[in-house]
């Protein structure tokens, strides 16, 4: 599994989100399931799935998936 | 084991609570502001309890130095089950002769160290088992104390973040309680003249300070099952002054 589908996977499962769910043009309270609250528990499931923990000020940066990989980057993780 | 966080580890409360949560068999993160006496608690604590312990030092002021026990406890234990955020600094002085470095550090120290500690800490607590948070606030803060205004202005600040943690951390089973000591003899005691000393002991039922064990003590039950529907409290163990 490539790391671009690790994360996708997290989201999904942190989101409560269908298997065949496209998550790559997500944005962080666009959608129903993903308020405050599903925030915590997705960079949560992203910091388990790639064993990093992430600086308060990039959980708060962390406005869509895009952005989530991009952040993943600063913590040696290459999202492709 | 469980796994424990606690701040201001080195000495006082902080160091005495660290050997209580051992000798239980807890796993440790120990910070300290001396890395040198951190490093020197944290090797007593393992000889003598044998159990790990990682430690890191670092003024708990500067944001960076949480970041970096969080960043330790999850490389070293992927979470924290109790966290005792206990560093802290006194400083008496009258209104009006406080010198400003002393109010800022004050509050950077008690209240936004505090603050930062728990703030990183809040997602590796949410991973452990029956999470606990014990903040050290303080006597002053609630009752106040002439000639240590701004030390107690700090530490309401810590009963406000113990009390509103409760609140948004409750939903996911993360306990948030402070325990409010009284007169206790550490080194932050030192700042008090003989005098003073004496009009705090005339002041306490029980007529005497208390001890960093005496504390410790109850803040290790705070952590434990025993606790289990205790949330949101701010604890005096203060030998009667409030009274």
């Amino acid at each position: 599994m490539t790391e671009l589908q690790r994360l996708r996977e997290a989201f999904r499962t942190a989101l409560d989100l269908p298997a065949d769910e496209p998550v790559d043009d997500l944005r962080y309270q666009d959608h129903e399931k993903w308020d405050s609250l599903a925030h915590m528990s997705l960079v949560a499931a992203i910091e388990d799935e790639f064993s990093v923990m992430i600086d308060t000020d990039d959980v708060i940066n962390m406005s869509s998936f895009a952005e989530a990989a991009r952040i993943l980057g600063k913590y040696g993780v290459d999202v492709k | 084991m469980r796994v424990a966080l606690v701040t201001g580890a080195s000495r006082g409360i902080g160091r005495a609570v660290a050997d209580r949560l051992a000798e239980q068999g807890h796993r440790l993160v120990l910070h300290g502001h001396d890395p040198e006496r951190i490093a020197a608690a944290a090797g007593e604590i393992t000889a003598k309890f044998g159990v790990t312990v990682v430690h890191a030092a670092g003024d708990i002021a500067d944001p960076a130095t949480s970041r970096a026990l969080a960043r330790l406890s999850f490389d070293t234990f992927k979470r924290l089950d109790a966290l005792v955020v206990n560093a802290g600094t006194h400083a008496a002085g009258m209104l009006g002769m406080t010198p400003d470095a002393t109010v800022e550090r004050l509050f950077a120290v008690n209240a936004a160290g505090a603050a930062y500690t728990l703030q990183n800490a809040v997602r590796l607590l949410a991973r452990g088992q029956s999470p606990a948070v014990v903040l050290t606030a303080s006597v002053t803060g609630d009752q106040g104390v002439a000639g240590q205004a701004v030390y107690a202005a700090s530490k309401a600040a810590v009963a406000g973040l113990t009390r509103s943690a409760a609140k948004e951390l409750g939903p996911r089973g993360i306990r948030v309680n402070a325990v409010a000591p009284g007169f206790i003899t550490t080194d932050m005691l030192d700042s008090l003249d003989e005098a003073g000393r004496a009009e705090r002991i005339a002041h306490t039922a029980l007529g005497r300070l208390g001890t960093a064990g005496e504390v410790a003590d109850v803040i290790v039950f705070l952590l434990s099952e025993q606790a289990r529907f205790v949330t949101g409290q701010i604890l005096g163990v203060d030998g009667g002054l409030t009274l």
